[in-house]
């Protein structure tokens, strides 16, 4: 109850709350199963759990809160990687301040800061290239993570640098890319879904066109969706509307921020200086193919990667770790045999409990640590 | 990092690298704004948009009470503190 007060029109919350239901019922599959419908991005996973919507939904709508937190998803033999490198002697490494706490085999990069390595949070990596312009006696890498949406500030931080002749700056390159893991979670036989809420500031950057092939071969409904409550319960709507009308589309619920086509010099700048892995290990989904991105080979000299020798060992997750069935929707955060035990955001044993945007950080914070459902709450408008 | 936070840009600090002034809720940094100037929109007429920042960069254009509503939600997430502070501590070096 306490949540849909703050909502900025209730009454259309409560409006479209009744009509999800109402075409909830009308959908045959729901008589057998609950829909799953996989919210792509981290930042709609937080707005569901801070906001209680998944209570609030009828029991026949399953959310299932996917792969779109790239600090979750960031294994353990990155990280590795990253104390390597900020250990250097010299070294100024430079991350996201959400990166910090990540585990990795031996340390995080916090624990690596205590130890005396020279890690510094920036908020953007203009901040890590002025570093570099300030101490041009020491090497600064920033570590560059996250999905389309940092991939053009990170493109245009490179093209900076090499603009101004900087030597001593390099960017370690763990930039996820969401179409190769959304084609990859609907080739998993684990997981049955229904339909997809698009993440809306990926969306931003590379427009509605790539998810085609998600309506086109998968005919599966996806609404690119804005983060906000009455965004998410929209574009849910949306989503059973296809499903009820036998249409499967990709459809523009954040049209507001998200244009057709993209941003075009952000594609730019993307397409100059990067190119597609063979493939990136995520952390509980193990290898995607092309789901990667690394500088390409006219950038080498700013790519950490290369500079470097880095232990670049993939190393598994503890056997207590339950994160890959979260993320694939199979397992609830909250039946994860550690969560809220020895798994908790100040000792996160997972990546899904380090950022607020991790399914699991964002459960326990608002959905209380008792081992119980949302809808069991009351929550309900 | 992913949401990104709304502010009006308030100054151009340089036309060719494309730096201006944003101003976020009262904290003040420089970004790029490369990602929203086009043959339309100078980056002279950009003084008095506003913006979604994401990491440093203005990524979009945005309308006024549209910043205020998602301000409003980023604060009640608890993602807006933590985005300024960011914002605050690396600010105007
Ligand atoms: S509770 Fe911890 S270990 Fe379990 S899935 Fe969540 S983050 Fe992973």
């Amino acid at each position: 109850m306490k949540y849909a007060d703050e909502f900025r029109d209730r009454e259309k919350a409560q409006i479209l709350l009744r009509e999800i239901r109402q075409l909830a019922d009308s959908i045959e599959i729901t008589k057998k199963r609950p829909l799953n419908i996989m919210e792509v991005c981290g930042g709609h996973t937080h707005s569901i759990f801070r906001y209680g919507l998944e209570g609030m939904l009828p029991p026949s709508i399953e959310l299932i809160h996917g792969p779109g937190c790239p600090v979750c998803v960031l294994p353990m033999g990155r990280v590795d990687d990253c104390v390597a490198i900020a250990e250097r002697p010299g070294m100024i490494f430079t991350t996201f301040g959400d990166a910090m706490r990540v585990p990795g085999s031996k340390k995080s990069l916090l624990q690596a800061k205590a130890a005396g390595a020279d890690v510094r949070m920036v908020y953007s990596p203009l901040d890590a290239l002025a570093l570099a312009r300030k101490h041009p006696d020491q090497d600064v890498v920033f570590f560059a993570l996250g999905f389309e949406t940092t991939m053009p500030a990170t493109a245009f931080t490179i093209l900076q640098a090499e603009a101004e002749g900087i030597t001593n700056f390099s960017i370690f390159c763990n930039h996820i890319t969401i179409v190769p893991t959304v084609k990859a979670i609907l080739d998993s036989p684990d997981l049955q879904l229904d339909g997809f809420l698009g993440p809306g500031h990926v969306s931003m950057v590379i427009g509605n066109s790539p998810y085609a092939f998600i309506a086109d071969y998968y005919k599966r409904p996806m609404v690119v969706a804005g983060f906000e409550p009455l965004d998410v319960l929209q574009s849910i709507w949306m989503v059973l509307k296809q499903i009820v009308e036998k249409r499967a589309e990709v459809e523009n619920q954040y049209a507001r921020i998200v244009p057709e086509h993209g941003n075009p010099p952000a594609l730019e700048a993307i397409g100059k200086v990067y190119e597609l892995r063979d493939f990136f290990e995520w952390r509980g989904l193990g290898s995607i193919d092309h789901s990667g991105v690394r500088l390409k080979e006219a950038y080498a000299r700013f790519d950490a990667e290369k500079r470097y020798a880095l232990p670049n060992i993939s190393i598994a997750d503890p056997s207590s770790c339950q994160c890959g069935e979260v993320l694939k929707g199979v397992l609830k955060p909250w039946q994860c045999k550690v969560f809220g035990t020895a798994c908790t955001p100040e000792t996160p044993v997972g990546a899904l409990m380090v950022s607020s945007e991790g399914a699991c950080a964002a459960y326990y914070q608002y959905g209380g640590i008792t081992r119980q459902s949302p809808a069991d709450a009351d929550m309900v408008v | 990092m992913c949401l990104g936070i709304p502010g009006q840009i308030v100054q151009i600090d340089d036309h060719v690298r494309k730096l201006a002034t944003v101003d976020v809720s009262g904290v003040r940094r420089q970004v790029n704004i490369a990602c929203i100037v086009n043959e339309e929109h100078s980056v002279e007429s950009c003084v008095g948009d506003w913006v979604l920042v994401h990491v440093g960069f203005a990524m979009s254009r945005i309308n006024e009470k549209e910043a205020a509503e998602t301000l409003k939600i980023l604060i009640e997430m608890g993602e807006a503190q933590a985005e300024m502070d960011a914002m605050r501590m690396s600010a105007r070096r």
